[in-house]
C-alpha cells in the first residue's frame, strides 16, 4: 500500500491543476461568449488580442 | 447622415485613459459577420479593442485616443448595413452575468471535490467488501474530509446564503434542509470517521452541491440569455432623438439622454421619442399604441403628444417633459398601482411543494430518532439514522423537479420567439383559460399595410413601392412594405405634404394626393372606409388608388380559431371605435367583444371575469393596456408594445405573427404536466427511501445511488420540455429587430 504515499498526492494534484485551469479562463472571460468561440476557431486570423 | 450624433454618454473611460463603448447590434446572420465587422473596425485609426460577443450580438470597442469620435463606427456599421445601437449594460444584467460567473465557480469546485472524493469513496467501499485495513480506511476518510470541507464551504454558499435569508425572515424554503442535509452529513462523517466507524458520507454531501448548482447555473443561464435579447431590443428600438441645442443646430442624441425642457425635433413619418407637448408646427399623429384609437389625431401648438406616437405630416418641435406628469399619464399610474397591488400572491407550484415538504421531512427525522431511543438502540446509533434519513430526503430531485423544466421550457419559448419575464409566468399561463386580446396592434400590424394589393398587377406594385421609398410618409412606408427589396428610383423627389414623382423609362410617375398626381378624388370614394387612408399612383395612363390601413396579423383568423378549439374562451377588449372593433371580431369569429374601451373598462372586465372565476390571460400592446396587462393572471406584449406595457407584462413575444401566444399556451401547459410528473417521481423516491433510510439500512452507497439516481431521472425529465419546440425563427422575427441570440440554444436545454 506504500504505493498509495505518492498516487494519491498525483491524483489530487492533477485534479487542482485543471480546476485552477477552469477557474484562470473563467476568469479571462473565455466563457462569456460561446456561441462566439464555436465560429472563431475556424477563422483563419490568430492576430486579434485574446484578452477581453 | 449629415447630423451630429453625440455618443459621449456612453463611453466609459477608466483611469489609465482607456476609453470604451458597447454597441448593440442588428443584421449580424452568421459567424462570418464577426470577422467583418472586427476587421472594419480595427481599420478605424485610433481603435485599439474591437471584440464581437456573438451570443448577445455586442461589440465592445476600446481605444485611447480622446479625438476619436465613436459615431465614426456608427456609421461604418451603417454602410456595411448594420444597425448599430451605443448600449448600457443595465444594472441588473451585469448582475446576473455576475451571479452566473459566482455559480460557475463554485460548480468548477464541487465538480473537482465530488470526483476526487468519489475516487476515495469507491475505493472504500471496494475494500469495505474485500481487504480494505482500518488504517487506510481512515486515511482516506481523512483526506476525503480535507477535500470535502473547505469545497462545501465554498459551494455551498448559494444554498447557506438563501436558507439563512429565509430563516431570518421566520420562513422555510427548499434551501433550508438542502443546507441541513449538507452540514449533517459533513459534520457525521468527521465524527464518525474520528471513531474509526467504516461510514462516512462525504461524497453524498459533495454530489449533492454539484448536482443541485448545476440546475441552479442552467437556470441562471437562461434567465440571462432572454435577459441579453430582450436589452438589445430595448436599445435597438429606443430610436435616436434629434435634440434642437439652444443655437438652433441639431444634434442627435439617445432618447435616454433627453431632459425634461429639452427641446426635440420630430420629422415627418418618426415616431415621437418623449412625451412632451408640442411648441411648433402643427401635424396629424397616430396615437393607437396610446389609446388604441386608429384614426389619426390633429395636433398643434401646446398640445400634449406622448412617446412612441407616430408622426404624420409636419415637422414638430416638443419640449420634453419630466416623467409622470400629465392626465392620461396619472390616470395610467394610478391604475397600475392599484392592478400591481391587487394582484394576488401567486404561489408557484415549488414553493408549494417546499412549504409541505421541508416541516414533514424535520418532522420524519425526528420522529425517527425518538422512535430508535425508545426501541433500545443506543444514542449514537439513533442521532446517525435520524441524520441518514435528513441526508436522503434531502431534496435534491425536489428542488431540480421545477427549475429543471423551468430552463428546458422557457429555452423551447425562447425559440419560439417568447422571452419570459419571469420563470412563475409558465405555470400562470398553464393557467390561464380566457384569453383577452387588445385590438389595435396586437390582433392587427402594429404599422398600417396596404389592404388592397392583391387587386393590381405586380408591376406596377412594384414600381409604386420603389417610388413609395423615396418618402418619409408612413402611408408611403406602407407602401413601400409591398417591396421590402425595392431600391427607389434615382432622381426621385418629394414635394412635403404633397407625394413623391419619378421619371420611369421616361414616363412621369407621381405618387400622393389626388390633386398631385392630376386625378380626381371622389375615384377613391368607395375605398373610404373607417380608419382606412388612401395614395393615389400614376404613370401615364395607368392609375391606382391603394387603401392603406390596419390589417390583421397574417395568421390572426387561424390561430383564434386554433384557440377556441382548444376550449379557449376568446374577448376582444379595444380603445378604438365600437365599429372598428365589431368589425374586426366579425372577421376572427369572436362573440364577446367591447370597444371603445377606457384603460379602467378594460380593468374592470378582467374583474369581472375574475370574479367568475376565470384565470385571464391579457394579450395588449397599447400604454393604455399596462393596467389591464398588470391586472390579468397572466400577461403578454407584443415586441413592438409601448415599454410601460412591457414591463407590465409576463412575457413579450416577437415576430409579425399571433401563432406565439398560442404556443406559450401550449408549452407551458404542457411544461405544467411535467413538473407535476417530476414532483410525483420525487415523491415516488422518497416512498422507497425514506422507510430504508428509517430502519437504518442505507448505507453512504445506496445514499449515493439514490439520490443522485433520482436527480437525473428528474432532469431527464424535464428535458422533454424542449422536444420538438426547435421551430427555426422566421423572416418575419428577424425584422422585427430581434438580435441574433436565439438561433442555437442547444445549450441551454442541455
Amino acid at each position: 500500500m506504500n504505493v498509495l504515499i505518492y498516487l494519491v498526492p498525483i491524483a489530487l494534484t492533477l485534479g487542482f491543476v485543471g480546476l485552477v485551469a477552469f477557474v484562470w479562463s473563467l476568469r479571462s472571460g473565455q466563457f462569456d461568449d460561446l456561441d462566439g468561440a464555436a465560429s472563431r476557431v475556424l477563422f483563419d486570423d490568430d492576430v486579434d488580442d485574446r484578452k477581453t | 447622415m449629415s447630423l451630429d450624433i453625440d455618443l459621449s454618454g456612453f463611453v466609459r473611460q477608466t483611469d489609465d485613459g482607456a476609453r470604451g463603448i458597447d454597441f448593440a447590434i442588428d443584421g449580424m446572420t452568421c459567424a462570418a459577420c464577426i470577422v467583418e465587422i472586427e476587421q472594419a473596425m480595427k481599420k478605424i485609426p485610433g481603435v485599439e479593442k474591437a471584440r464581437i460577443n456573438y451570443s448577445n450580438s455586442r461589440l465592445a470597442l476600446g481605444w485611447k485616443d480622446e479625438t476619436l469620435d465613436p459615431a465614426l463606427a456608427v456609421e461604418q456599421l451603417r454602410r456595411m448595413g448594420y444597425v448599430a445601437h451605443p448600449f448600457e449594460l443595465a444594472e441588473a444584467e451585469s448582475r446576473d452575468a455576475e451571479h452566473a460567473k459566482f455559480l460557475l465557480r463554485c460548480l468548477a469546485v464541487a465538480g473537482f471535490a465530488a470526483m476526487n472524493v468519489m475516487l476515495l469513496s469507491v475505493s472504500v467501499w471496494a475494500g469495505n467488501a474485500s481487504d480494505i485495513t482500518p488504517e487506510t480506511r481512515d486515511m482516506f476518510h481523512w483526506l476525503s474530509a480535507l477535500i470535502a470541507l473547505p469545497a462545501a464551504a465554498f459551494s455551498g454558499r448559494p444554498f447557506f446564503t438563501s436558507a439563512l435569508g429565509a430563516l431570518k425572515r421566520r420562513a422555510l424554503n427548499m434551501d433550508v434542509p438542502i443546507s441541513l442535509a449538507i452540514i449533517l452529513a459533513l459534520g457525521m462523517s468527521v465524527v464518525e470517521t474520528a471513531n474509526h466507524r467504516p461510514e462516512a458520507y462525504f461524497d453524498s454531501a459533495l454530489m449533492l452541491i454539484f448536482f443541485l448548482l448545476i440546475g441552479r447555473y442552467l437556470e441562471q443561464t437562461m434567465r440571462q440569455r432572454t435577459r441579453a435579447v430582450a436589452g438589445n431590443i430595448a436599445a435597438l428600438r429606443s430610436p435616436l432623438a434629434a435634440r434642437v441645442n439652444p443655437d438652433g443646430s441639431v444634434t442627435q442624441v439617445p432618447t435616454a439622454r433627453i431632459a425634461a425642457d429639452d427641446i426635440v425635433l420630430v420629422r415627418p413619418g418618426e415616431r415621437i421619442p418623449v412625451d412632451g407637448s408640442i411648441v411648433a408646427g402643427t401635424s396629424e399623429i397616430d396615437e393607437s399604441i396610446v389609446t388604441g384609437e386608429t384614426r389619426q389625431r390633429s395636433v398643434g401648438v401646446g398640445a400634449d403628444v406622448f412617446s412612441g406616437t407616430l408622426n404624420f405630416c409636419g415637422a414638430l418641435n416638443i419640449r420634453a417633459r419630466a416623467v409622470g406628469a400629465g392626465g392620461f399619464l396619472d390616470e395610467i399610474e394610478r391604475l397600475l398601482e392599484n392592478a400591481a397591488s391587487a394582484r394576488s400572491h401567486f404561489v408557484g407550484l415549488a414553493e408549494r411543494a417546499s412549504r409541505i415538504y421541508a416541516p414533514v421531512v424535520h418532522l420524519t427525522a425526528a420522529a425517527t430518532l425518538v422512535g430508535w431511543l425508545i426501541a433500545g438502540k443506543s444514542a449514537h446509533d439513533a442521532i446517525v439514522t435520524a441524520i441518514a434519513v435528513l441526508i436522503i430526503t434531502c431534496p435534491c430531485a425536489l428542488a431540480l423537479a421545477v427549475p429543471a423544466v423551468h430552463v428546458t421550457a422557457s429555452g423551447a419559448l425562447f425559440r419560439s420567439g417568447v422571452l419570459l419575464n419571469g420563470g412563475q409566468a409558465i405555470e400562470r399561463f398553464a393557467e390561464a383559460d380566457t384569453i383577452v386580446f387588445d385590438k389595435t396592434g396586437t390582433l392587427t400590424l402594429p404599422e398600417p399595410r396596404v389592404a388592397n394589393a392583391r387587386d393590381f398587377s405586380g408591376d406596377l406594385i412594384e414600381r409604386a413601392a420603389r417610388l413609395a421609398r423615396s418618402s418619409r410618409h408612413p402611408l408611403a412606408r406602407a407602401l413601400a412594405q409591398e417591396r421590402p427589396m425595392g431600391a427607389p428610383y434615382d432622381g426621385a423627389r418629394e414635394e412635403p405634404g404633397a407625394g413623391v414623382a419619378a421619371s420611369i423609362d421616361n414616363i412621369e410617375t407621381r405618387l400622393g394626393s389626388a390633386a398631385f398626381c392630376g386625378l380626381d378624388a371622389s375615384a377613391a370614394a368607395p375605398a373610404l372606409d373607417e380608419g382606412s387612408s388612401v395614395i393615389f399612383y400614376r404613370r401615364g395612363d395607368e392609375t391606382a388608388v391603394f387603401r392603406v390601413r390596419q390589417t390583421l396579423r397574417a395568421d390572426a383568423v387561424e390561430t383564434i380559431a386554433a384557440l377556441k378549439a382548444r376550449g379557449f374562451r376568446v374577448e376582444i377588449i379595444s380603445g378604438d371605435s365600437p365599429a372598428a372593433t365589431r368589425a374586426v371580431a366579425e372577421t376572427l369569429g369572436v362573440a364577446d367583444y367591447l370597444g371603445g374601451a377606457k384603460p379602467a373598462d378594460k380593468v374592470a372586465r378582467l374583474e369581472a371575469l375574475k370574479a367568475e372565476g376565470r384565470k385571464t390571460l391579457m394579450v395588449g400592446d397599447g400604454f393604455n393596456d399596462a393596467p389591464a396587462l398588470a391586472a390579468a393572471h397572466a400577461s403578454l406584449s407584443p415586441v413592438s408594445a409601448a415599454d410601460v406595457a412591457q414591463a407590465s407584462a409576463d412575457a413579450v413575444f416577437l415576430g409579425e405573427k399571433l401563432a406565439p401566444v398560442a404556443r406559450a399556451l401550449e408549452l407551458s401547459r404542457l411544461a405544467r404536466k411535467l413538473m407535476r410528473q417530476n414532483l410525483g417521481i420525487a415523491v415516488i423516491y422518497n416512498a422507497i427511501a425514506v422507510p430504508l433510510a428509517i430502519s437504518g439500512l442505507v448505507t453512504p452507497l445506496i445514499a449515493a445511488l439514490a439520490m443522485s439516481g433520482s436527480s437525473l431521472v428528474v432532469t431527464g425529465n424535464a428535458l422533454r420540455a424542449g422536444v420538438g419546440a426547435g421551430e427555426s425563427r422566421t423572416p418575419e422575427q428577424a425584422q422585427a429587430g430581434e438580435p441574433e441570440g436565439s438561433r442555437s440554444n442547444a445549450g441551454a436545454a442541455a
